[in-house]
């Protein structure tokens, strides 16, 4: 349905921004976050920046998908313990 | 990785056996089997291809299946539009330029490629900014940019058209023929002849309308429905949390509501930005949708006040009404009814180089994602949940 | 045939073409050394003339890169290194090139002397005399600046039996570097794509990378440099010579961060993308670390990288970096930017 791309804002100039993508940098239009600034991390579509991310909540999925691997390996531990004792 | 956010550890192979190890277990306790699955449906055409890209429909368990929905805009666009797009790019002094999804889809005799490869001046475009570009450049000209796009796709055009009118580039217009969700997911919830039990919701397109959007579906039609991510991690943590829904109404224990998985971009009003904008630009209709029919309050047009961007209000396209479909099941597949294996062109006379139907033809199509990435359909097992 | 007219996806690489070339061209002009349809034609003998110690490796292809020129090379460094490529994936050590200029009226002088300077330093640098040539001029815009065509003979020496054909159960799959950086700087160098990036095009003349290999391994199945159509193409035209299979690993692919944002930003699949100093190396599963060792230690081979395994079902699959499973096709038309 539509393709987008987390990508950091370097420079603001009017309505429109610097973005980076992991090395690349493309110019976005801003017009749909008026109130984004330099060092945001923006979602990008077809040109324009339609969405300020939320590091803290990106963090804390990460988190979450981090503690599940964790719980993963422990189990899978705990099973080969049992196996193995 | 970007600074602060490291995305690859969106696709780490211990998270996600970690994830399916709970999908499992889920959809045993929700009862789902073999016979009678527990069927979750991903309405947006980028959660269709990531599902298949990834192979993780073979991940999940016998009892749990991902049905596509209509999710890619260019496979619900109707035929007639296909075929005005193509009269548009043969007329004289015209320039049609599009994003590429929409350059393969065959209307009633030609496609934009093949008119293109006749000569007709048809662009490529990243970006409704370029087409506007195109429209600077050439004055003498009259530039049609197709509208094609759900909310995440059309508010940026209503930008673009806000940026002419500013600027004064009235030999830019757009053919609009944009599709809305949130109606097409109580249409969707209310079809019979196959279970339903919960939506994967557009990631993108609930940045833009917020999630607070389904809410009326959720409760009307007692529907789980989870706004989800398009990263591996994001689609099995989506599915995780829609089961859990789907346990708590078998149990008793709560009800169908609106979840959020995709929490780094999706709140629950959305961008309200972007929401004013499209008020103001468009007026909504009921759309059609290619293969299943007219759906109400689910189409985007130009409103009056930008009326001089609609390239049907500039130019005279007349197009026979088309005659009837070719035979292909897209339509039941779109509503979930039907698996692309479950057609009888699927694979023979229907493949990505000879597209019947507008699914195959898209890379968002459902029938384009299975054909190219599920390993099952070959083997005669259509799920591909033997591929362990 | 599926078509009734040429379209831009039969120049891509991909099944479309390989019908041009199986149905029409190879059905009309078959021939032994054609048949194999391996990067360069093998021949034994020079009509009753026996070769000393070897064989003669004859190739050919045409270059219409747009634009002309892009970041890390141009036409001519692509006419000369395509060709001497496709020889060094016979295991020939490329010796002439003939050369077929096709100028467009009005071309800038000094973009034509800019093409045949790359052109003389690519050769010098592969070892390569450029032998014969011919130019003609067109009106203009026929062929958007220009065209370039070589064609080029090398020596196989004897022992030395590399062939699509030979790709064998347990074999490992090699790529010398990472995937995708041609055709991402061709994307960047159009302006209007308005990318800004460091990408430079990987083209390069593989001869000596190759010989490294093969000094190492004296049993190397297959060598093929994966141009259009990319890694997941030319993967595909093996397991379907051999009649093998082919399971690679998507994490273990190696790929510049800022190619894959390219493929991201535009909707394109990396592994389909263009490369033109890469080699996939197939070869048996012991050589591999000496293989590796041999191509790291030389610079166009640094990030060289065992990618996965010859066996299984028929066909090529690719592990996904979750874990999934699922069939690795070849290139299905042209990619073009899309939204969705």
């Amino acid at each position: 349905m539509c393709l987008a791309v987390p990508g950091r804002i370097l420079e603001v100039e009017g309505t429109k921004g610097r973005v980076d993508f992991n090395g690349i940098s493309r110019e976005a239009d801003l017009t749909l976050l008026p109130d984004a600034e330099a060092g945001d991390y923006v979602l990008v579509h077809a040109g324009f920046a339609i969405q300020r991310l939320d590091e803290a909540e990106a963090r804390e999925t990460l988190k979450l998908f981090g503690e599940l691997a964790e719980a993963l390996e422990q189990e899978d531990a705990d099973r080969s313990d049992r196996e193995s004792s | 990785m970007t600074g602060g956010i490291d995305f690859a550890a969106f696709r780490s192979e211990p998270a996600a056996n970690a994830l399916v190890g709970r999908i499992n277990r889920l959809t045993e306790r929700a009862g789902g089997t073999s016979e009678r699955p527990i069927a979750l449906m991903e309405v947006c055409g980028t959660h269709t291809v990531a599902i298949s890209r990834f192979g993780l429909r073979a991940m999940l368990p016998p009892g749990l299946r991902l049905l596509s929905g209509p999710g890619c805009p260019v496979c619900v666009t109707p035929l007639i539009e296909i075929d005005r797009s193509i009269a548009a790019a043969t007329m004289p002094d015209v320039i049609v330029a599009t994003f590429g999804d929409m350059m393969r889809v065959p209307g009633s005799h030609r496609s934009l490629e093949s008119v293109r490869a006749d000569g007709a001046d048809v662009r490529i475009v990243y970006s409704p900014m370029d087409a506007l570009e195109v429209a600077r450049k050439n004055p003498a000209k009259l530039v049609v940019f197709l509208g094609v796009g759900f909310e995440t796709t059309s508010p940026i055009i209503a930008a673009t058209i806000v940026a002419a009118a500013r600027e004064g580039i009235s030999n830019f217009t757009v053919l609009p023929f944009f599709k809305t969700v949130p109606a097409a997911l109580d249409m969707l919830a209310a079809v019979p002849g196959r279970p339903l039990d919960g939506f994967i919701c557009p990631g993108h397109v609930s940045v833009i309308i917020g999630s607070d959007a389904y809410l009326p579906v959720a409760r009307d039609r007692n529907i789980p429905c989870v706004v989800t991510g398009f990263e591996p991690l994001d689609i099995l943590a989506g599915v995780v949390m829609l089961l859990e829904q789907v346990v708590a109404i078998r149990e008793a224990t709560g009800s169908a509501g609106v979840a959020v998985q995709y929490s780094r971009a999706v709140t629950p009003e959305g961008n309200t930005t972007a929401q004013g904008l499209m008020d103001d630009v468009f007026a909504v209709y009921d759309a059609e949708w290619r293969g299943i029919g007219v759906v109400p309050a689910t189409g985007q047009t130009l409103s009056k006040k930008y009326e001089m961007f609609d390239a049907t209000k500039r130019l005279e396209i007349d197009v026979p009404t088309p005659v009837g479909e070719s035979g292909c099941i897209c339509g039941e597949i779109m509503l979930g009814r039907n698996l692309p294996p479950d057609c009888p062109h699927f694979g023979a006379a229907c493949t990505p180089r000879s597209p019947v139907g507008p699914c195959m033809v898209s890379t968002e199509g459902s029938c384009a994602a299975f054909y190219k990435y599920e390993q099952g359909w070959r083997s005669g097992d259509p799920d591909g949940t033997e591929e362990k | 045939m599926s078509e009734k007219k040429i379209r831009l996806a039969h120049g891509s690489g991909g099944t479309l073409m390989h019908e041009l070339i199986e149905d029409l061209i190879v059905g009309r002009l078959g021939n032994p050394a054609l048949d194999a349809l391996d990067d360069a034609a093998e021949i034994a003998d020079l009509g009753g003339h026996a070769i000393e110690g070897g064989l003669l490796a004859f190739t050919t292809d045409s270059f219409v890169v747009q634009p002309l020129f892009f970041p890390g090379g141009d036409i001519g460094t692509l006419a000369v290194a395509g060709t001497v490529n496709d020889l060094a994936m016979k295991g020939a050590t490329p010796l002439y090139l003939t050369l077929g200029l096709v100028l467009e009226e009005g071309m800038a002088m000094p973009d034509l002397e800019r093409v045949l300077d790359s052109i003389a330093m690519t050769a010098r640098g592969a070892g390569v005399a450029i032998a014969a040539g011919d130019t003609k001029v067109v009106e203009r815009g026929a062929v958007g600046g220009m065209i370039v065509n070589t064609a080029g003979i090398g020596f196989i020496p004897d022992g030395v039996n590399i062939s699509g054909a030979r790709a064998a159960d347990g074999d490992v799959v090699i790529i010398s570097g990472t995937i995708g950086d041609h055709e991402t700087s061709i994307l960047v160098a159009r302006e209007e794509l308005m990318l800004d990036t460091p990408i430079q095009s990987d083209c390069a003349c593989l001869g000596g990378l190759v010989r490294d290999a093969l000094d190492a391994c004296d049993d190397v199945h297959v060598l093929r440099d994966p141009t259009r159509g990319g890694l997941g193409t030319t993967l595909n035209e093996i397991a379907a010579r051999a009649g093998v299979g082919i399971t690679i690993r998507e994490d273990d692919i190696p790929m510049r961060q800022d190619v894959r944002a390219v493929c991201d930003i535009l909707g394109f699949d990396p592994l389909y993308m263009a490369n033109e100093g890469k080699a996939i190396i197939v070869a048996p599963a012991e050589s591999a670390d000496a293989i590796l060792a041999a191509l790291r230690a030389n610079p166009l081979g640094r990030d060289a990288a065992v990618i996965g395994e010859v066996g299984g079902e028929p066909g090529v699959r690719l592990r996904t970096s979750v874990g999934g499973l699922r069939p690795l096709l070849m290139l299905e038309g042209v990619q073009l930017p899309r939204i969705c």
